[in-house]
């Protein structure tokens, strides 16, 4: 992310250290991920200390603090997704995109994470690809939703 | 400004709006053990050993005593059962992570808080933030600061700030109530990269 992009985002919001939040946010839509260039700039137009916003952006799980791959995939270990086979999709999700949970590939494809609870225990195992919910996912089937998602990029 | 009267461990103590009970107990000499206080510091309340029992509007509450400000017929016990128990698991709780630390082991002597009760969890620091406070509100350097959450949360420096600021400074050291501070300064110090250190020079060499 260049550096006039980031000055538009906060010139939006007026500059103001009390959008700090807002400000983060978007650069993270945007970018997928907060790099130290970017936030000093942020530190800078904004008057807030550095310290303040690695506070902030190491508290927040949204902000992300390392490169992003082009998908996430956020695979659901709650209670209920994991009396329902959340381990095998996890297991599966990894072999597919040769990411552990919590990494990303060299070449930026895939970020996994395991969360703990989507709200949605109805549906486990539940996993989410880039954004969209799948639920009561087989192995079969992530090794589908994976390899579509991979294709359509391409 | 208005003037307050309150009980303190039974001595009767005017104070005035606005202070801390923490505050009025001093004024008439009823010693609280603190650990995150700092006169030159806004209140914080990240230790807890000030807890003390404070009878108001007919029910008991265990307040802070750093941060609650002092109200009429209030009556404050800061010695009982319930608040000494409260502070020896407190102090239980951090000497798991800060065993030798000598302010820590001298309020478990008066609390008798067993330092071994909990496995040991040597973080070092008690995340009372006094260092990064004093930082922030007195030298208003923000060189050093919190970072995470939940139980990983710890202090760190902020390395480009802290090459420019802490050589000269130092002065958040003898705050800190365990060796965390000055670990993670030494830590913080090795990693700085050599192209950023050599514009310092060496104390040697210079
Ligand atoms: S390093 Fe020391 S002064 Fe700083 S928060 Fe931890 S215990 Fe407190
Ligand atoms: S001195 Fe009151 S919470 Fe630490």
């Amino acid at each position: 992310m260049d550096i006039g992009t980031v000055d538009q985002i906060i010139d939006k919001h007026h500059g103001e250290a009390s959008s700090l939040i807002q400000v983060l946010l978007e650069i993270q839509r945007q970018n997928k991920w907060l790099p130290k260039t970017v936030l000093t700039r942020v530190s800078e137009k904004l008057d807030v200390p550095m310290s303040q916003i690695q506070h902030i952006t190491t508290f927040y799980k949204t902000f992300s603090l390392v490169p992003k791959g082009r998908h996430e995939v956020h695979v659901c270990m709650g209670t209920a997704c994991h009396v329902r086979g959340a381990e095998r999709i996890l297991d599966t999700v990894e072999e597919v995109t040769g990411v552990k949970s919590g990494e990303t590939d060299p070449d930026l494809n895939f970020s996994v994470e395991t969360v703990n609870c989507l709200g949605c225990c109805a549906l486990g195992p539940v996993i989410v690809v880039d954004g969209e919910y799948h639920g009561n996912v087989e192995p079969a089937e992530t090794v589908e939703v994976l390899k579509n998602c991979d294709c359509s990029c391409e | 400004m208005s003037e307050i009267l309150l009980q303190i461990d039974g001595k009767k103590v005017t104070a005035k709006e606005g202070m801390t009970i923490l505050e009025a107990a001093r004024s008439v000499g009823v010693s609280i053990p603190t650990l995150c206080d700092h006169e030159k510091l806004a209140p914080y309340g990240a230790c807890r050993v000030c807890t003390v029992e404070a009878d108001a509007r007919g029910t008991t509450n265990l307040v802070a005593a750093c941060l609650q400000p002092v109200e009429n017929d209030l009556v404050v016990r800061t010695r009982s059962e319930k608040v000494d128990k409260i502070r020896k698991v407190l102090l239980e709780q951090m000497l798991a992570h800060a065993p030798d630390s000598e302010e820590l082991q001298e309020l478990a002597q008066v609390y008798g808080a067993d330092k071994d009760r909990f496995e040991a969890e040597s973080s070092f620091c008690i995340l009372c933030g006094l260092c990064v406070r004093y930082c922030a509100e007195v030298k208003k350097k923000h060189a050093v600061g919190f970072f995470d959450r939940g139980a990983k949360r710890e202090i760190d420096f902020i390395p480009e700030v802290a090459i420019r600021e802490c050589w000269d400074c130092k002065e958040c050291f003898p705050l800190c109530p365990t060796s965390a501070l000055q670990a993670a300064y030494v830590l913080t110090e090795a990693l700085m990269s050599p192209p950023a250190s050599s514009t310092k020079g060496c104390n040697s060499c210079g």
